[in-house]
């Protein structure tokens, strides 16, 4: 176990193509962050520089006290999860989670007990004996993971572990990858495009876009406090309604009150806006499109004078219909203000 | 193509039958011909039916020996060893390159892939007189060495390998290298494990070469000691002043047909599996 520290890295592919400027991040010891953002945002290109799969054009990687830049992945110590589980086809369960060990030079009795563990803690054991095509998909999961975890690395490195999984295997899969992290205590990066999985797993988030880091912070910061207007857009589903100022302004008349300077777009999460009246900037709209999700109803509204339909979130069923007017409140405190020129949050 | 229609269906298997005559009618006679005895065929009349010649004509292909060609036990020795030498060799050599092609990134990495593609095009005949002119002044000639160095490189082989190395996922490579594997162990460990039918089915493939070169083996041995089977039965036809023992000749045919057809007979399916199955 390792904290994990980067400093000023930089990924320049041949053709002077930038994948990732200079990112400082520090994992601490035990920790699981996750790192989040859309394709091509090289969160992948990150975390295989951590694993020693892509070599560093700049800066420095640490794992725990050494420099591991020119380190082959093997003697950095860490254990990684792939997409595609990356199983050796021709081995038994058994020998997939054993070559590691192997490889190391591990005593047998060692070895053994080690896989043992792993196969009861993640309840392989019945097929320890297969070859992985005999497995369904959250079963090769599985092992992959065990793979990792017999190895007893400094830190998992997870690269998109769940995308290859159905709706339902993924949410099962993403607690047992939780609780694991949680009784192992081992550092964990964990490499998702998917928000949701990025939320309900991480300790600390890093949101990432175009190779450089948006915003790290535990979730639940990052989802009441965006520090930019991508993060704001990114994180939350449905996503955040961003206005600018001066149509909302135009729409809202009297009740719109005065931003701090600098603000020119706004941004409400869609479950803080409230139906009906209340203190905040009033407006009204019609329903053109209601989404029952069950436990609550994703309402879009359009609003004349304001170009896209904004989303409001109503606990329980809908009790308006589609094409039926009504009116909202966007309460004051919930307002995000946000600079379209920089794009960072205005205070 | 779920019609019936009796008339296409005549059709059809009249043609198959018709093109399995052509193609099994001269190995019928080379058979028929193994089973008489030596005035049967010299007599003009060509029998249709097998005779009860067949043992004696065999023994005699094993035990005489005749002027200007090597004992027949020697001659097949010499071509199994070719062929074992050509199949060993190609497949180990081929299987490295492309290992080297795919995996690594060398300087001339392209360029190598590419002359090994363009020696594709070329088949052995075209460049015969250099290679002979090289194992010649090698000193050569007359030496297994000489028989299967110049036909052990194999472009068709290193194709076939690379082909099925880049449709192993990356991943699994930088699975072994986080495992441990260096790339000696990585080769070891899974590529040649996960590459196990296609070396069957190259064995086949590779080992009917060798043993079928005639050209070759013509060409670099004069000692009967080195002569193959392939050489030596056309030998057995050209004697001088007599007429040739067609029933020996054909006898010595047939044995050495033998061992390609039991290879493909007894690895057909793996041979199948091989070039067909993609099995990750």
């Amino acid at each position: 176990m390792a904290s994990i520290d980067l400093k000023g890295v930089r990924k320049v592919y041949p053709g002077n193509v930038t994948a990732i400027h200079s990112v400082d991040l520090s994992i601490e010891d035990g920790e699981l962050v996750v790192l989040v953002g859309p394709s091509g945002c090289g969160k992948s290109t990150l975390l295989r520089m951590i694993a020693g799969l892509e070599t560093i054009t700049d800066g420095t990687i640490s794992i725990g006290a050494d420099v591991v830049n020119n380190k082959e992945p093997a003697e950095r110590d860490i254990a990684m999860v792939f997409q595609n589980y990356a199983l050796y086809p021709h081995m038994s369960v058994r020998q997939n989670l054993e070559y590691g060990l192997k490889n190391r030079g591990t005593p047998r009795e060692e070895i053994d007990r080690r896989v043992a563990e792993a196969a009861r803690v993640l309840e392989i054991a019945p097929f320890l004996d297969r070859k992985p095509r005999q497995l369904s998909g959250g079963q090769r999961q599985r092992v992959a993971m065990g793979r990792a975890i017999v190895r007893q690395p400094k830190a998992f490195l997870f690269d998109e572990p769940l995308s290859n999984l159905d709706a339902k295997l993924r949410g099962q899969m993403r607690i047992e990858i939780r609780r694991l992290q949680r009784s192992l205590k081992t550092t964990s990066v964990y490499v998702t495009h998917d928000q949701l999985e990025a939320m309900t797993l991480a300790d600390r988030l890093v949101v990432m876009n175009g190779g450089r880091i948006e915003q790290v912070g535990k979730p639940i910061e990052l989802y009441d406090r965006p520090a930019s207007l991508f993060v704001a857009g990114f994180i939350g589903s449905p996503p955040m309604n961003l206005l600018p100022v001066e149509t909302l302004a135009a729409v809202a008349g009297a009740t719109m009150p005065t931003l701090t300077p600098g603000a020119d777009i706004v941004g409400i999460r869609p479950d803080q806006v409230v139906l009906g009246g209340g203190d905040g900037i009033a407006l009204s709209g019609t329903v053109e499109l209601i989404e029952p999700v069950g436990g609550e109803s994703h309402l879009y509204v359009r609003v004349e004078g304001i170009e896209q339909a904004l989303i409001l979130v109503q606990q329980g069923r809908a009790n308006v219909g589609e094409a039926e007017r009504i009116d909202f409140v966007l309460p004051i405190q919930a307002l995000h203000g946000f600079n379209r020129e920089s794009g960072r949050r205005v205070e | 193509m779920v019609e019936n229609r009796p008339w296409l269906t005549f059709l059809t298997h009249f043609v198959l039958i018709l093109g399995v005559i052509i193609v099994v009618f001269p190995v019928y006679i080379a058979v028929i011909a193994a089973t008489h005895g030596p005035t049967a065929l010299s007599s003009g009349m060509m029998p249709m039916l097998p005779g009860a010649e067949l043992w004696n004509n065999v023994v005699q292909v094993w035990t005489e020996d005749r002027r200007g060609v090597a004992p027949f036990w020697l001659m097949a020795w010499n071509s199994l060893w070719m062929a074992i030498i050509i199949t060993v060799g190609k497949i180990a050599i081929s299987i490295i390159s492309a290992y080297a092609i795919v995996y690594f990134r060398f300087p001339g990495r392209v360029l190598a892939f590419w002359l090994i593609f363009i020696t594709l095009m070329l088949p052995v005949e075209v460049r015969i007189i250099p290679t002979f002119a090289v194992v010649a002044n090698l000193g050569m000639l007359n030496s297994y060495v000489g028989l299967t160095l110049p036909l052990i490189a194999s472009a068709t082989a290193t194709f076939l390998f690379r082909q099925f190395f880049m449709t192993i996922p990356d991943e699994l490579m930088e699975a072994a290298r986080v495992d441990g594997a260096g790339p000696i162990k990585f080769f070891r460990d899974i590529l040649l494990p996960l590459s196990r039918t296609n070396i069957a089915a190259l064995c086949v493939i590779l080992f009917i070469y060798g043993w079928m070169q005639y050209l070759w083996p013509m060409l670099v041995t004069t000692d009967p000691k080195y002569y193959t089977l392939m050489m030596g039965v056309k030998r057995m036809a050209a004697v001088a002043d007599a007429d040739p023992q067609w029933n020996i000749i054909m006898a010595a045919v047939v044995m050495a047909m033998l061992p390609p057809v039991l290879i493909v007979i007894f690895m057909q399916r793996l041979f199948v599996k091989g070039l067909v199955e993609t099995e990750k």
